[in-house]
């Protein structure tokens, strides 16, 4: 693409004129309030340079004011799409602290909820992405089905977002009746909508054109930025956490990883959208193998006792106190766990003192590191390929800023 | 990842190459770490990372602890990733706090890991940590002209205090 | 009908059956009402839910009249902060009002913008009403997509000058006001009961 101009130039023999813009944190295209500061010349893009933390909220620091399970919250508002991956971040990494164990129904039940949200966050994606790309009705039939996903957790926790459904030792309450039945039609229609959403962008001229051969990074190069999840499978490296490192259920569900070829925009929009078809079918097989059991672990020392209890059994009755009060000490040590959250990987870093409050939560968030690929993405193409880009990035700024 | 014989293994191996440069390693709840010297680290991650038995090659996350009162106070971890064995391993460096005004410093390791560059920006934004070598060490999330490095222990958390009904001043 | 049919009194009858007559001001106040452009913009959570989520299909706003949604302050009558307002970004929130032209309104969005919802720390504005004016704050964590939309018709209620015919007037509520000084149905300044006295003109009238 940067042939024709040099030509030109040559022919002319003109001075390059370089026009900075600021493409502020508030504008039209946009995941969230990223700052781009860009050098242009004509409409090629000579240096893009990111400013961010509009958003930042300095959740790290305050968790550190807060017992273990009070952190809960705070931790699933950092990337605001996928709220029960981070809650499995920080739960799994304290887990893995105490050594407590989570029976299988909560496995089974944390995969599907993070399943569900993997959905929720890729036609998140799907529907901005494409409304910055021109297809604006993609929009209102991507939030239409995100709309039924949010009825199934408001169905399960009582909230649409920021659930707080996961704790320490599992999941806050069993799914209640009529869920399956809801979740299930719901992963029987998912394949057949993505299918559809298929038909509308995939033998779109203009949306191939803007997407195909742009913003192409490679593979090399991205694992050089420390870039994880559909961004580097789309450019031909299955690595899935997944599949890498055990965890909940996923060594007995049965998916596949679909991985892209050149790793340009066209693919990572494939990449996301395999995906969705895969994570229906994860759904469907946590519903199938669902075994019974508890919820949530016994342990009274880090787990609430139920109500029931409360009225019979003094231990419980003290626990119960404790744990509301001053909450569960954790011995010192620290830990780094991470999944693989919509982005790429997520990870959670705690460091225990010994005391009732985290003295450390760190969270090794994708969107932050994909973000130091955004200028190899957009220099040396067209602004509009840069605004492709940034969609099929997938930043979300809550994530990025902390 | 490596198990505790396998970590003494790969200590012994580094002290071959780089002798004085990991001062202890710790196996906790099935995490391998190895504690260097901060003046050596670039030395360990480049053996990690180029040694053929070893090839840590992938910077998983780049973060730093403040373990506040325990002395060395800092701590930068590293934690890579052989993709080929699905095997982690991390790296502390342990850094004290020069007192008064000085900043801490460690070496930069964005030529080994150019994942490093904002990672690095973020804790140089939160700790002070100066990395010596960076090609532009800013503040990343705070605004430019901000005063202090906010996840220190000894930095307040900030907010305003909730005002109740009664618990107002009366300026009578 | 032609002229000379109907004289006088008959006359003004017939008038007044078939026009409608009010004051510029109310019609000028149910066009603005009815037709207000919000800004396009989005800080955090709260941006899935509105502006995103409420002009999707299910929660319509677009049956408030408010379906033009501009990405220019200089087009837009509402700006719904939704979203923590970090201190970084504050300036940049105040700047956006400042360019938005007259008639302006502000929504505060959620419990983070209102008062900082759970962030008490040294990052987040403890309420966007520290830096600008704020005519409506919605509640919750998010709120609701029908929260936002019940929010936006009290909005349009208060443009349009309407009384308010909620919950105080039907549970009593006047006269439990709790005042700072001296704690409840304590005796105001006579400024303050001017103020209040005239307030509650305005929303009873």
């Amino acid at each position: 693409m940067t042939e024709p101009l040099a030509t030109l130039d040559a022919a002319l023999d003109r001075d390059r004129e370089i026009m900075t813009i600021n493409i502020g944190p508030h504008h039209p295209a946009t995941h969230g309030v990223l700052r781009l500061v860009v050098d242009l010349e004509g409409e090629m893009v000579r240096e893009v340079r990111p400013v961010i933390g509009y958003v930042h909220t300095g959740i790290e620091k305050s968790c550190e004011d807060k017992s273990y399970w009070k952190v809960i919250p705070f931790v699933e508002r950092m990337d605001y799409v996928s709220f029960f991956f981070q809650m499995e971040a920080y739960c799994g990494a304290v887990e893995r602290l105490v050594d407590l164990e989570i029976p299988p129904r909560a496995r089974y039940l944390r995969t599907l909820f993070l399943e569900l949200n993997r959905i929720h966050s890729h036609l998140v994606w799907l529907g901005t992405t494409a409304l910055d790309l021109g297809a604006i009705s993609m929009l209102w039939y991507c939030f239409r089905e995100r709309d039924k996903i949010l009825d199934l957790f408001e169905m399960a926790t009582g909230q649409r977002m920021h659930t707080r459904y996961f704790q320490v030792g599992g999941v806050i309450e069993d799914i209640p009746l009529g869920f399956e039945a809801k979740c299930r039609a719901f992963a029987e229609e998912m394949p057949i909508r993505v299918g559809q959403y298929e038909a509308l962008l995939d033998r779109n001229e203009v949306f191939l054109q803007r997407t195909k051969g742009t913003g192409i990074v490679s593979r090399e190069r991205l694992l050089e930025l420390g870039v994880t999840g559909p961004l580097l499978r789309a450019a031909g490296d299955p690595w899935d956490l997944r599949k890498a490192f055990d965890y909940l259920a996923y060594p007995e569900m049965d998916f596949k990883i679909p991985v892209g070829t050149v790793g340009d925009n066209y693919d990572r929009y494939r990449v996301r959208v395999a995906e969705m078809v895969e994570s229906a079918r994860i759904v469907s097989q946590c519903l199938d193998a669902l075994p019974e059991g508890p919820f949530i672990a016994d342990d009274r020392k880090y787990v609430l006792p139920p109500r029931s209890e409360l009225s019979t059994s003094m231990e419980s009755l003290i626990h119960h106190f404790k744990l509301v009060t001053e909450g569960y000490r954790v011995g010192p040590g620290e830990v780094y766990y991470s999944i693989e959250g919509p982005r790429g990987e997520l990870g959670c870093f705690v460091l225990a003192d010994g005391s009732a409050k985290p003295a450390r939560v760190h969270f090794r968030d994708p969107s932050f590191v994909n973000l130091q690929s955004f200028r190899d993405m957009a220099v040396g193409g067209y602004v509009a390929d840069m605004i492709a880009s940034l969609g099929m990035l997938d930043p979300i700024l809550g994530g990025v800023d902390r | 990842m490596p198990d505790a014989p396998g970590l003494e293994l790969i200590r012994g191996e580094i002290e071959r190459d780089c002798p004085d440069a990991v001062l202890a390693t710790s196996f906790d709840r099935a995490q391998a770490a190895l504690i260097v010297d901060p003046a050596r680290v670039l030395d360990v991650l480049r053996w990690l990372k180029e040694r053929p038995g070893q090839r840590y090659d992938f910077l998983s996350s780049l973060h730093a602890a403040d373990y506040l009162p325990a002395e060395p106070r800092f701590a930068v971890h590293y934690e890579l990733i052989n993709r080929d064995r699905v095997e982690r391993i991390r790296v502390k460096a342990m850094l004290a706090d020069p007192g008064s005004e000085e900043l801490p410093e460690i070496d930069s390791c964005v030529e080994l890991f150019p994942t490093a560059d904002a990672q690095e920006r973020e804790v140089f934004d939160f700790f002070g940590i100066v990395f010596r070598g960076h090609p532009n060490l800013t503040r990343i999330l705070m605004p430019d002209d901000y005063v202090g490095w906010p996840q220190r222990r000894d930095f307040p958390v900030g907010g305003e205090p909730v005002t109740f009904t009664y618990s107002e001043q009366r300026y009578d | 009908m032609l002229r000379g049919d109907l004289e006088g009194e008959d006359l003004e009858r017939y008038v007044e059956e078939r026009v409608v007559t009010t004051t510029f001001e109310k019609v000028q106040n149910w066009a603005r009402a009815n037709s207000i452009f919000p800004l396009t913009f989005g800080l955090a959570c709260c941006a899935i839910e509105a502006p995103i989520s409420i002009v999707t299909a299910r929660y319509d706003l677009a049956r408030f009249g408010a379906e033009a949604l501009r990405a220019s302050p200089r087009q837009a009558d509402l700006i719904i902060l939704s979203g923590r307002v970090s201190i970084k970004m504050a300036p940049v929130v105040r700047r956006l009002y400042d360019q938005m032209l007259e008639p302006k309104w502000v929504m505060a969005m959620g419990a983070c913008s209102s008062s900082a919802g759970m962030f008490a720390n040294y990052a987040v504005v403890q309420g966007a009403d520290k830096f600008m004016p704020v005519d409506m704050y919605v509640p919750g964590c998010p709120p609701r997509p029908e929260a936002v939309l019940y929010g936006f018709t009290k909005l349009q209620r208060k443009i349009m000058d309407n009384p308010d015919q909620g919950w105080r007037q039907r549970y009593d509520a006047y006269g439990t006001e709790e005042w700072a000084r001296g704690g409840p149905r304590s005796e105001p300044s006579p400024e303050a009961a001017e103020a209040y006295r005239e307030a509650r003109e305005l929303t009873l009238a």
